[in-house]
């Protein structure tokens, strides 16, 4: 079982990483609209009910105020829950919960206290949900001291972050995409399984440039990288962050260095984007002085999600658009 | 469950049962201890010697220490921004209080929360809230690990007038009644959200009666300044949530004496109705009803008042004595290992 794996799509293992944690521990709990019988919005508690019964899968009225406060004062007491936020534009009606409690109840108590709590939001555009349904809001959170944010980009690493965030003691943002909750890739059976929070990933080395990502934007990149290093030679080193908040800024700056050229990939919107946070980071480190091109950042587009297919499709950088983005960094050598 | 909506109603024999003499003299203690506080406090603050925002309980004692009298070891409340009345009942240092209040290292939050985020934790109080409304969704999370883990605590969640129009108010009401969860909503109804009569942002005579609405108990506490009220309705309360009816949303009415905070220029009261509440002050009432009852005497009363002003002053000396925290501890303690 140690080194077993399966084939998984990015739901299943999301099914996996809390079904372990709460046969684990009896203080976990899965909170949220229609998590029970319906199984998820998204299908990401389908069969727990059946195992966990509805205590510990518990079906809540469309309240999200109530829902995370209600989470935040049981993880206070000593609970463990995971809040299924299901899109992640409704966490907007959670915010004071989040960042006015959540994030800064330990630090107000002087050290007192804890709050273990896992948001679940299901981020991104690519299913044709439009402008309410659609964004990847990261960037509120990761300018909040407190909070933790968690972005992965394969199954396996859903699972691993997933039960880290669930064992952590703080509160924890997750990014899923809904894009990609059939996604498949090698998942670990291996019960544990858990990453770090906070360590970036190395997905693909290279020596010529440095592309910086994460979530729902890893596989593209990933994809680029390889039809890069066949059509034209370039080796382009992926940096998968997988944690925002806190930041591996060493692994980062590490690459940087060793490539002297770096492009930022991430599905939220240019301005403001968590990306930015990491050019300036860059900018300021001593790895600027071994850059041989300017920092370039490609991210979706500064409008809401339209509806339309085409539309919605072209406001998030694509295969094409990382690998023209690439290609022109390269050519400045 | 059908909602009834009653107005309180006096049983004063029943009280004298089930309260000791010793447990009427904390009470007493507790309000004295609650008034010497923030007086001195207040005094502080004309000083210029308190660094931030604080918002005072003087006036409002009985509505807290009459419900806080009626919970047990294990019981948690939250709090809000006006929340030393409820600190000080639940039994805090009063030593680290006032440290905390002029910012202290020696402070029960280290000096980082002040006023509005003392929190005690040890003692079942989860905490002030700068956030009008925010510790509703905590208490409720609260009452679900109580009910989750089965153990027989419950929780009072404490806010103001002021808080009952927030989205949250409706929300947690209603995911406590369909969860039954072992939570007593009360509102200290001091009659003002800051300068807004609290009659002219609702539509009804009294919020209690939104009671109806969530399926559950509601009670008006119609002197919210006779402690004895407070907690003979309290002790009903709790033992009705304590085995496991579901929520209860109680109102008292009280009134605070001083401002809304430190900075308020109190233009939208008279000073009429300001005397007119001095008189029903909460701590003459109950000194009144101990010494017409053979319960205390004036001179053991006036000893717990002196020895309440001891201790405000032992805690003011504590204080002040106390070094500020040092620069690095502002980047500890933000995240839990």
């Amino acid at each position: 079982m140690e080194n077993e794996t399966k084939l998984m799509s990015v739901r299943d293992a999301v099914i996996m990483a809390m079904s372990e944690e709460m046969r684990r521990d009896e203080n976990v709990f899965l909170m949220g609209e229609d998590v029970g019988i319906f199984g998820g919005d998204f299908g990401t508690s389908v069969g727990m009910l059946e195992e966990f019964g509805k205590e510990r899968v518990r079906d809540t009225p469309i309240s999200e105020n109530a829902i995370s406060g209600c989470a935040i004062g049981a993880a206070m007491t000593g609970m463990r829950p995971i809040v299924d936020v299901t899109f992640m534009d409704f966490i907007v009606y959670m915010m004071d919960n989040i960042v006015n409690q959540a994030a800064k109840t330990r630090y107000m108590f002087g050290g007192k206290g804890q709050i273990p709590v896992v948001f679940r939001c299901a981020a991104g555009s690519g299913v044709g949900s439009a402008a309410q349904h659609s964004q990847s809001l990261e960037a509120w959170f990761t300018h909040i001291p407190g909070l933790k944010v968690v972005a992965p980009g394969t199954p396996a690493d859903v699972k691993g972050l997933l039960k880290a965030a669930i064992r952590d003691n703080n509160p924890v943002i997750f990014l899923e995409y809904k894009a990609q909750y059939n996604m498949k890739g090698e998942v670990p059976l291996d019960p544990d399984f858990v990453l770090p929070l906070g360590k970036a990933e190395i997905k693909r080395e290279g020596n010529d440039v440095t592309v910086v990502t994460y979530g729902r934007m890893l596989e593209r990149v990933l994809k680029a990288a390889d039809e890069l290093a066949e059509s034209d030679g370039v080796h382009v080193e992926v940096v998968d962050l997988r944690t925002l908040a806190p930041l591996d800024k060493e692994t980062v700056l590490e690459s940087v260095k060793k490539t002297g050229r770096v492009l930022l990939v991430n599905d939220a919107h240019k301005t403001g984007g968590f990306i930015g946070e990491v050019a300036a980071m860059i900018a300021e480190s001593d790895a600027f002085d071994y850059l041989d091109s300017p920092i370039l950042r490609l991210a979706a587009d500064d409008i809401p999600t339209p509806y339309n297919h085409l539309l919605e499709t072209a406001m998030v950088p694509s295969v094409e658009r990382i690998k023209k983005y690439i290609l022109k960094l390269v050519n400045k050598r | 469950m059908a909602s009834k909506s009653k107005e309180s109603t006096k049983t004063t024999d029943t009280i004298k049962q089930a309260l000791s003499k010793d447990e009427l003299l904390t009470m007493h203690r507790q309000m004295l201890d609650i008034r010497n506080f923030d007086n001195k406090v207040n005094e502080l603050v004309k000083r210029g010697k308190v660094p931030g925002m604080t918002h005072f309980s003087v006036g409002e004692e009985a509505a807290s220490v009459g419900a806080i009298a009626a919970i047990g070891e294990g019981d948690l409340i939250t709090s809000n921004h006006r929340g030393h009345g409820q600190t000080i009942a639940m039994g805090i240092d009063l030593n680290e209080m006032m440290a905390e209040i002029l910012g202290r290292a020696t402070g029960t939050c280290k000096g980082k929360g002040g006023s509005m985020h003392i929190a005690d934790l040890d003692k079942g109080n989860l905490g002030a809230n700068g956030i009008v409304g925010g510790g509703m969704g905590m208490a409720i999370g609260a009452a679900l690990t109580q009910q989750m883990k089965k153990n027989g605590k419950i929780v009072i969640c404490f806010f103001g007038d002021g808080a009952v129009n927030e989205g949250t108010f409706h929300e947690t009401l209603n995911l406590a009644s369909i969860w039954k969860l072992p939570v007593i909503f009360y509102s200290i109804n001091n009659m003002y959200g800051i300068s807004t009569p609290i009659k002219s942002v609702i539509n009804i005579d009294y919020n209690y009666r939104r009671a109806a609405s969530y399926g559950i108990p509601g009670y008006l506490i119609e002197d919210g300044n006779n402690v004895m009220d407070v907690y003979d309705r309290f002790r009903d309360v709790v033992a009705y949530v304590r085995e496991g009816n579901g929520p209860v949303l109680v109102e008292s009415l009280t009134y605070r004496w001083y401002g809304h905070s430190t900075s308020d220029p109190g233009k939208y009261r008279t000073k009429e109705e300001i005397d007119a509440w001095k008189k029903k002050d909460p701590i003459l009432k109950f000194s009144k009803y101990l010494i017409d009852n053979k319960i205390a005497t004036q001179k053991e009363l006036d000893d717990l008042d002196k020895a309440s002003k001891e201790a405000v002053e032992e805690a003011v000396q504590f204080a002040f004595s106390s070094p500020e925290p040092s620069l690095e501890s502002a980047f500890e303690d933000i995240f839990a290992p």
